[in-house]
């Protein structure tokens, strides 16, 4: 029980997806100008990585890790290279599962994400969250809680930003360093500040 | 002149329009893997590898894939050039494959190479999209590398590994920053490589969004 824990409070604060391994940075300094479109991504990463690591780590255990296909007969056979592939093409499937889902059951959460949703394919902190589930060698069990905790980590990354650069609007900022160049600033501030986290594992 | 068009397509993305400082492109893995110049060296190659052979298949095909399946084509064909380019790394270079780790597999969804297939090599020839493909590589390269080369000077007081300052563990007089080496510098030097370029080049700087008179407007319409 306190290792998932443990890889929760990690997930969420210690690694940050988008803090520490900066996954997923595109999405995150481009729709962060307005709380409401980052609060709706956000959650749309949390749906998204909750169910696609579970389902990737069933894939890579069952069918392309070595020694996978030991329940089909065939102990020897190794398909890992092919886990890349088969690992984007499940996100790209449950993104749009999820799409299909929400238009028919929640379509306000639906029409709020808008193109956010299909978008979230070419997300790294999607695949990344995958890639270092294999890494770790999680078991299902973890790595529910860890695409979990991922994903919260993210978008409360993402809210955090959107809060900060809505107030930054009305600052003087130099003109060189306006938009982008000052969003990196404070990226870099919010990751220092994440830091003082790393005591808490 | 047709040599000046493809001439243009190689190093307009080196500074003018670069993929990290204006495009916004392909961030995620620039900030990851430059605590030390190789890392940034070898990701770099990785990169304008799997960007000017994406380019080349993809501009290739252009005419013959439906417009409402070619994400899905672009992105399988990107894949399996990104599992050779690893399995590459891991038979010929291992040490520096597990030290990127996982930001190998990261440039499937690395969005330059998309955004490139998506904006270049779907209206362009063969030959254009290469040049199209390394230039914007090397732009990210250049970005890398510098990122790189500042980390690892001031963190560890060495490029490419080799000792330049003596540290004061080793007796020298040079007190590495320890910051240099913890993700927020990479944040920080990026940052202000945009600052100088656009500082450099006016014509870049972002609209400023103190215009509350014109939001108005736009939202009356």
């Amino acid at each position: 029980m306190s290792d998932l824990l443990d890889i929760l409070l990690s997930s969420v604060f210690i690694n940050n997806l988008a803090l520490s391994f900066f996954l997923g940075m595109c999405t995150f300094l481009a729709v962060s100008k307005r709380v409401d479109t980052a609060f709706g991504v956000g959650l749309a990463i949390i749906c998204v990585q909750t169910v696609t690591v579970p389902v990737n780590n069933l894939i890579y255990v069952y069918i392309l890790a070595p020694g996978a296909l030991s329940w089909a007969g065939l102990d020897d056979v190794d398909l890992s290279f092919l886990s890349l592939i088969a690992f984007i093409g499940v996100i790209a499937a449950m993104v749009q599962v999820l799409e299909m889902i929400l238009e028919y059951r929640i379509p306000r959460l639906y029409r709020a994400l808008g193109i956010f949703l299909p978008l979230i394919t070419v997300n790294c902190a999607i695949l990344g969250g995958t890639l270092f589930m294999v890494e770790r060698d999680y078991t299902f069990v973890e790595s529910v809680v860890y695409g979990f905790g991922t994903g919260t980590g993210w978008a409360l990354a993402i809210v955090l930003l959107a809060a900060i650069r809505e107030r930054l609007k009305y600052s003087d900022i130099p003109d060189g360093l306006q938009g982008l160049g000052m969003s990196f600033m404070v990226v870099g501030l919010m990751s220092l500040g994440f830091m003082a986290f790393s005591g808490l594992g | 002149m047709v040599g000046n068009r493809y001439w243009n397509s190689l190093v307009t993305p080196l500074i003018g329009e670069n993929p990290i400082t204006l495009q916004i492109l392909g961030i995620c893995s620039a900030l990851a893997v430059t605590t030390t110049l190789d890392t940034a060296l070898v990701m770099s190659g990785a990169v304008t590898c799997v960007l000017a052979l994406s380019g080349a298949s993809i501009s290739l095909i252009r005419r013959r894939v439906p417009r409402s399946v070619r994400i899905i084509v672009q992105i399988t064909i990107i894949a399996s050039l990104v599992i050779v380019v690893d399995q590459v790394l891991k038979a010929f270079a291992f040490e520096i494959s597990l030290r990127l780790s996982v930001f190998v597999g990261l440039i499937v969804t690395n969005c330059i190479v998309l955004g490139r297939a998506e904006a270049f090599a779907m209206h362009n020839g063969v030959l254009a999209s290469i040049l199209d493909g390394i230039g914007n590589g090397l732009g990210y390269s250049l970005i890398l590398v510098l990122v790189g080369a500042i980390r690892e000077f001031f963190g560890h007081g060495s490029l490419l590994g080799k000792q330049i300052l003596w540290t004061t563990a080793q007796g020298g007089g040079f007190d590495p920053l320890h910051l240099m080496l913890l993700p927020p510098s990479a944040f920080f030097i990026i940052g202000g490589i945009i600052w100088f370029i656009r500082a450099r080049r006016p014509e870049q700087v972002d609209r400023s969004e103190f215009q509350i008179r014109d939001e108005l407007q736009e939202e009356r319409r």
